[in-house]
């Protein structure tokens, strides 16, 4: 479970995350939404020590986050930030491969190997192992990333904007792993997303978010709701059934 | 490009380079060698083959930990100031410790090259603007700032001559007695090795460090240090060797990719077989006279480093 109480971070004068109290529930997917701005990002990166926060106390499974070793919470807890763009030339399997750092510090043992073969796997990347990444598209560069914290074997995955700059087929299909990795391996994903409807779709819980404040979380259905994201986004969203999904329709 | 056919290439022109020189000393002399030839390998050329081997291996080597860390392609000990103000932490030493020891010269020169290095890594942070050109252009600028408060000095206490010898990267005075300071470069270098999986995840950035774990300061540190140290050692004992740690990682990534892990050791030798070819053209050229180490290279690098340049606009380096 992750727990964040009170926490607060200043940028010069200006509240990024203002008094953000939340907690997460082991093996769901929860989404953070909001406009630009909102604090997304940094409470994520603040949650997986990448900022340092001003007050506030944040445990995971029951451990502070800040007093625990660093290398121990890389086994616990894996991030992918939208800047890791990395103009490193290396290949697949080798970025795959870091992802098990933590564990055997790059002497790989069997035991990796396996791991490294099975996130690749997953991530439907076997036959193109040893491309270098800057040969692949943006959505197969994407897959790499997560395939490298697949291999991290974590219980707790942070991505932010995973999505960013993929098209509706790899996006829709990198939902559809994070969901798979939820519901078959039992992960615990928190996620930055802007696209509302993947959020509605594909997310247990949802976090809004607003000037660094919580409006609202709770269940995906439960912050879908009109009232919400107007006071959100400070438009008028429609929200439509269609099936058992939730659609908000703002165009 | 194999790893067997760079340790071929290493020892024939290592044999070749032992069998260069004014006095004359033939391969088949090897079993029947005089007094006078034997002092001759032994004071002269074998530690010129030594010195060219490590110098080329460690230049290039720090180069590459530099480019690494700095996530730049183009910064280099060159390129970032550690070579000018390594030069000015000998100056120092000459000045303020007339009959300093080597190893006095070296940790002065090593102190200079550490702080220098790490002020243009702090510039480097401060940097929004992170244009691959535009960054080696700062250190250049930096390192000149540098170059030329050690000119003022040595201008202002006569010292002229004497940093002109080790403004020029020169093997031709090295000889037995005053070159081993070079050695420290050897297990620097094997920290380096150490620390391959480390660098390389450095290079990926703060946040991907902290992500696995890593303690992306430490690591930065540490390669700092390394480079400092190394760049200090070759530069007291030979002197300037530019574009080297420019140019050799850059051409290794071509084929090898960025994988510390495996361009470390492909660095390494290309760098000394670089050296070592540039060293015998230079020997050769002019024979029986000799042309200094940094003009061969500082030729033939730069002329390589502009094609890489050229190259880069196609395959986005």
């Amino acid at each position: 479970m992750v727990e964040v109480k009170n926490l607060l971070k200043t940028y010069n004068h200006k509240t990024v995350v203002d008094d953000v109290t939340l907690k997460i529930e082991k093996g769901t997917m929860t989404s953070f939404i909001g406009p630009n701005g909102a604090g997304k990002s940094t409470l994520i990166s603040i949650i997986t020590r990448l900022i340092a926060k001003d007050s506030g106390d944040i445990q995971i499974d029951g451990k502070d986050v800040l007093k625990t070793d660093s290398n121990e919470l890389a086994k616990k807890i894996s991030v992918l930030k939208q800047s890791n763009s990395i103009n490193l030339k290396l290949t697949v399997r080798e970025l795959v491969s870091f992802g098990r750092f933590p564990y055997s510090k790059g002497k790989l043992t069997k035991e990796d190997e396996k791991q490294i073969d099975e996130a690749l796997e997953y991530m439907e990347l076997t036959d193109m192992e040893n491309k270098f990444l800057d040969e692949l598209s943006g959505g197969q560069r994407q897959r790499a990333h997560i395939a490298m914290v697949i291999a991290q074997d974590t219980e707790y995955i942070f991505l932010d904007e995973p999505l960013n700059n993929l098209d509706m087929r790899h996006s829709t299909q990198i939902m559809k792993i994070l969901r798979r990795l939820v519901d078959e391996l039992g992960k615990t994903i928190l996620i930055v997303i802007h696209d509302i409807n993947f959020a509605s779709c594909y997310s247990d819980n949802i976090v809004a978010l607003k000037d660094g404040k919580i409006v609202k979380q709770g269940r995906a259905c439960d912050v879908i709701d009109a009232c919400v994201l107007k006071e959100l986004y400070d438009m008028d969203i429609e929200i439509q059934q269609v099936g058992d999904k939730r659609i908000c329709v703002y165009y | 490009m194999k790893l067997r056919y760079l340790i071929i290439v290493l020892v024939i022109l290592s044999f070749v380079s032992v069998f260069i020189g004014v006095s004359n000393v033939s391969p088949l002399d090897l079993f029947h060698l005089t007094e006078e030839q034997i002092q001759i390998l032994l004071i002269s050329r074998i530690p010129r083959l030594v010195s060219i081997l490590i110098a080329g291996m460690s230049m290039a080597v720090a180069g590459l930990i530099m480019q690494q860390l700095s996530r730049n392609k183009f910064v280099s000990p060159t390129t970032a100031g550690t070579l000018d103000s390594a030069r000015l932490g000998v100056l120092v030493s000459l000045m303020i410790f007339t009959a300093a020891s080597p190893l006095q010269r070296i940790t002065i020169s090593f102190a200079f090259a550490l702080v220098g290095t790490f002020i243009f890594m702090k510039v480097l942070d401060r940097i929004k603007f992170k244009d691959a050109i535009f960054i080696p252009l700062v250190g250049l600028m930096f390192g000149n700032i540098i170059s030329s408060m050690a000119t003022f000095i040595a201008y202002k206490n006569d010292l002229i001559q004497n940093m002109s010898s080790f403004m020029q990267g020169d093997f031709s005075m090295i000889m037995g007695g005053n070159y081993e300071v070079i050695y420290i470069s050897l297990p620097i270098m094997a920290i380096a090795f150490f620390y391959a999986n480390k660098f390389t995840i450095a290079g990926m950035g703060e946040d991907f460090s902290k992500n696995l774990g890593l303690n992306y300061r430490q690591v930065v540190n540490i390669g700092l240090v390394i480079v400092a140290l190394v760049t200090a050692s070759v530069v007291l004992t030979v002197g300037i060797i530019p574009f080297l740690g420019l140019i050799i990682p850059n051409i290794v990534t071509i084929y090898q990719g960025d994988h510390l892990r495996k361009t470390l050791l492909h660095t390494a030798l290309l760098g000394a077989n670089f050296v070592l070819l540039c060293d015998i053209i230079g020997r050769t050229i002019i024979y029986p006279y000799e042309i200094p180490i940094s003009l061969t290279v500082g030729v033939i690098g730069s002329a390589i480093f502009i094609y890489l340049l050229l190259r880069r606009k196609k395959y986005g380096l």
